[in-house]
């Protein structure tokens, strides 16, 4: 076990763990942020993104040594002040989600993408996000979702 | 509405009879609760076929409106049911039916759901069957409940009930001009009124909530982490558990030693009969609690996915399901030898997993010897039933609360999760939280079922179909009965052996059945030289499943373009519990026989819609997962073992999976509304395997149908069970 402050959302947060238990784990299970998801494991459905000084990255196959000087940023530290980022906007609006549960991961690594690329196109959007799985099958809203993002006029998908 | 009349046998293939585990537990604890040896007998699940909508075993549904509903002092409405929110949005969908008949604003409302001690007895959500059957239910409470407050203020202001009218939460009389509240009216007492089926309803033509596209009523709870999934609950001193999985199905025991996980701190091991699992204050000491268990077992050789549709065959001997409808097998030869053209063709599908995003998951904790589960099921009150065999507990004594999960398709009506959280919290003396990785929901939940289906037709020079006999083994019944007219034919199902275990599926063998029915009635298109839809609509009257097909047509502009070697254009339709669909596919072959489905026009029709976006949601998300079980989902299995528990060996449709899709809905106002969850899938696999035949002139019968990516690539595994069951195509055309 080795201590660690980490950066996450904005807040320094203490915690003892072993340097290669999996992030997702040190967030989901040591600090009660259950925001990123657990599916597989394995890297291979990404509901587990959180950004790492903005780089998305499936947490449940990064091991806490990796992070641990790293900006942190999970689906929880997206909303500001009560008002969500405009790619979250995007999700209720086009009601891009059934069950939900790929949402955190696919609101995080749609947020990584505005970030790189403003103004993507549909194939940049399913090229970027291919990574995410939504068994609900709602990708062609999530596109949608994205796309709308995409035109606000602000710091695209906020961070 | 003989579709909304579920089968017997079709509601059987959704209980999961076998019970993974009886715990012996402590004598005493055993005396202590019994006092004296008594046992519970419980509910057979097998009793789920008896289901009237009424009664389910012995469990009455309550009639008395506070057992359904509740009204706030600040006239707030709390809603019960036993039905469950998995993404298909019935929390949403329900919420605008009670606004509708209570007359209050939809925010009003709160839904409790899934929560044995707060709400009605359930028999669980699945089936399509909380529009059909849950809907009027509430709007039948919400509808009394809003008589009842009416003559309340009529009683109170002494004025005739017809002259106080209710809207936005409020009850008015109309002469007098006096107004109150709901919640002014009732203090938040109970309301107790039994309610007769009389109650009028709102017709649908004037719905002003209903009928609507409210957003989902928590929609923000999702985009910012909020909402708490089952695998999400935290409880004060919470340990985590993991259960120690045997080497292969129906393995025993040979030896076991636990010295080594027992030494690690904190943790806890139990063996209590098939079950060996550990418990530890955090995830990464339960995982090395795991591994330091040494086990050795026994695995029985067992079958593989080679030989299995033959298997079904042999099996299914002196299994015919006697429900079936009396049909003349000799009618059926008769008319058959006198078709000009007849065809006989095998279909099959393959075992295919639900792979709900969220793995079974489950949080329990005793209190005072009552036993509190939070866990992620389609069957609240079956988990409870679980819990109550297992730990040999009356119903009082065990609360199952199901939170909004992480989707379940069919897969999520057992709670083993609960129950081996129940049994390492038992033994810790703590809360225990247990997550199925995604390798043990892959290997140890259940499937659905593989089949093979046997369809022969006869037609006449000019069309016409004059006879039909369609054969499944093993996959099920559901839409097993042919929609067209023909005049002599018989449709069976026969139960089989199945190697794995199976259960329930988004719309069961509806899409095995109306997989391998579409695709023969293509086939027989082409036998008699017809245009595809024009043949069907040859052969149909139902004016519903016309109307779906015709509106798919027109929006797809089907026969404006003449399918080639690159891309194909295939039709499909089909109904099952209540709901009409027909769908075309429009797919691409690449140089290397590369398929890619571009575009996808579907047409909808289940009476009355409640939420379009929702329902539309709904519709373009069977579709997606629709395209998994026909391209390319399938589980691979030997000798009790699943070869591919992981994604990255079970391919499931992505983002680049999904085509340009076009919905069409059509609102029937004068019919009620059905559920529209499963049905949606079923057209799909038809329309893209009929557009491949168009596009290559190969005929692809196995699901899934190009497991390879390619025309051409069959799996080894499925192509020798194809030979071993494939007849000629045609017997004399």
């Amino acid at each position: 076990m080795s201590d660690y402050i980490l950066k996450i959302n904005g807040t320094d947060r203490h915690v003892s763990a072993s340097p290669d238990e999996s992030l997702l784990s040190v967030l989901r299970d040591r600090l009660d942020l259950t925001g990123p998801k657990y599916g597989c494991g394995e890297g291979q459905c990404a509901a587990c993104t959180v950004l790492l000084d903005g780089e998305p990255v499936h947490s449940c196959i990064t091991p806490l040594s990796a992070a641990s000087e790293a900006k942190i940023t999970t689906i929880e530290g997206l909303e500001k002040n009560g008002i969500l980022s405009p790619m979250q906007q995007a999700f209720v609006e086009e009601g891009a989600f059934q069950c939900g549960y790929c949402t955190s991961g696919m609101v995080m690594r749609a947020t990584a993408l505005l970030r790189e690329t403003p103004h993507p196109t549909e194939n940049q959007i399913v090229t970027y996000m291919n990574g995410n799985i939504c068994r609900c099958g709602v990708y062609p809203r999530i596109i949608a979702a994205v796309q709308r993002a995409s035109q606000v006029p602000t710091k695209a998908g906020g961070e | 509405m003989s579709a909304l009349e579920p089968l017997p046998a079709e509601l059987a293939q959704h209980a999961i009879d076998d019970k993974p585990y009886w715990f012996r537990l402590d004598r005493r604890d055993f005396l202590k609760l019994f006092g004296g040896g008594l046992l519970v007998c419980l509910t057979d699940l097998s009793a789920v076929a008896q289901e009237s909508g009424r009664t389910f075993g012995s469990h009455e549904l309550p009639d008395d409106i506070a057992a359904w509903l509740a009204i706030a002092p600040d006239s707030k409405v709390s809603v019960f049911t036993g039905k469950v929110e998995v993404g298909q949005n019935i929390r949403t969908s329900l919420a605008q039916q009670v606004a509708e008949e209570l007359r209050v604003p939809f925010e009003s409302i709160t839904m409790l759901m899934g929560d044995t001690d707060l709400v009605p007895w359930d028999a669980g959500t699945f089936g399509s069957r909380t529009t059909p059957t849950m809907g009027p239910q509430l709007r039948k409470m919400a509808a009394a409940a809003r008589q009842l407050l009416v003559e309340m203020a009529a009683k109170r202001w002494n004025i005739d009930p017809a002259t106080v009218t209710a809207s936005d939460a409020k009850v008015t009389g109309q002469h007098t001009g006096q107004s109150l509240t709901y919640g002014e009216l009732t203090h938040g007492e109970k309301l107790m009124k039994t309610v007769s089926a009389e109650v009028p309803l709102r017709p649908a033509k004037d719905w002003k909530i209903a009928g609507t596209a409210v957003p989902k009523v928590n929609g923000r709870d999702f985009v910012t982490g909020k909402h708490k999934y089952p695998s999400d609950i935290v409880r004060p001193g919470m340990m985590f558990g993991k259960v120690l999985r045997p080497e292969g199905f129906n393995a025993t025991l040979v030896s076991l030693d636990t010295t080594k996980a027992e030494k690690i701190p904190g943790v806890t091991v139990v063996h209590d009969g098939n079950f060996i699992a550990v418990a530890a204050p955090d995830p990464p000491t339960a995982e090395r609690a795991l591994s330091a268990l040494q086990a050795k077992w026994n695995v029985p050789a067992q079958p593989s996915n080679h030989g299995l549709f033959a298997s079904f065959k042999e099996t299914s001997k002196g299994k015919q399901d006697d429900d079936s409808p009396e049909q003349s097998a000799a009618s059926v030869s008769q008319a058959m030898a006198a078709a000009a053209i007849r065809l006989h063709q095998q279909y099959t599908v393959q075992y295919i997993a639900h792979a709900p995003l969220e793995p079974r998951a489950a949080v329990a904790e005793w209190t005072n010897g009552k036993l509190t589960v939070w866990t992620g099921t389609q069957r609240p009150f079956g988990v409870r039933d679980e819990l109550m065999a297992a730990f040999h507990l009356p119903p009082e004594k065990v609360r199952v609360i199901q939170p909004d999960m992480g989707s379940g398709y069919g897969g999520k009506h057992t709670g083993e999760a609960a129950v081996e959280a129940a049994r390492l919290a038992k033994a810790s003396g703590k809360p225990v939280k247990l997550v199925w990785t995604r390798e043990e929901e892959f290997t140890w939940a259940y499937f659905r079922p593989a089949g093979l289906i046997e369809i022969g037709s006869g037609a006449t020079h000019d069309g016409t179909l004059i006879a039909w006999e369609h054969h499944n083994y093993n996959s099920g019944p559901a839409a097993i009965t042919t929609p067209y007219n023909v005049t002599h034919q018989l449709c069976q199902f026969h139960p089989a052996d199945s190697p794995l275990r199976q259960g329930s599926y988004r719309s069961l063998a509806a899409t095995a059945n109306n997989f391998a029915r579409e695709s023969h009635m293509d086939e027989m298109a082409h036998a008699v030289g017809m245009d595809p839809m024009e043949f069907r609509m040859k052969n149909l009257t139902d004016s519903r499943l016309r109307a779906v097909l015709q509106a798919a047509a027109d929006k797809f502009n089907w026969g404006a373009s003449r399918s080639t070697p690159q891309r194909g254009f295939g039709i499909a339709c089909g109904t099952d519990k209540g709901g009409y669909v027909a769908t075309c596919a429009e797919v691409e072959i690449a140089p290397d026989k590369k398929v890619a489905i571009r575009r996808v026009v579907q047409a909808w029709e289940s009476g009355a819609i409640i939420n379009p976006d929702g329902l539309r949601n709904q519709i373009s998300g069977a579709i997606v997962q629709g395209i998994g079980g026909a391209l390319f989902e399938q589980i691979q299995f030997a000798n009790g073992r699943i070869l591919n528990p992981h994604f990255a060996e079970y391919p499931v449709p992505r983002f680049s999976d999904a085509p340009r899709i076009e919905i069409v809905l059509i609102d029937r106002k004068d019919l009620p509304s059905a559920g529209a969850g499963e049905s949606g899938i079923i057209g799909l696999a038809p329309a893209v395997g009929n557009a491949i035949f168009a596009a290559t002139g190969t005929r692809l019968r196995n699901m899934p149908m190009t497991p390879g990516g390619t025309v051409a690539s069959r799996s080894a595994v499925e192509n020798r069970s194809h030979q071993e069951t494939a007849h000629d195509s045609r017997a004399n055309a």
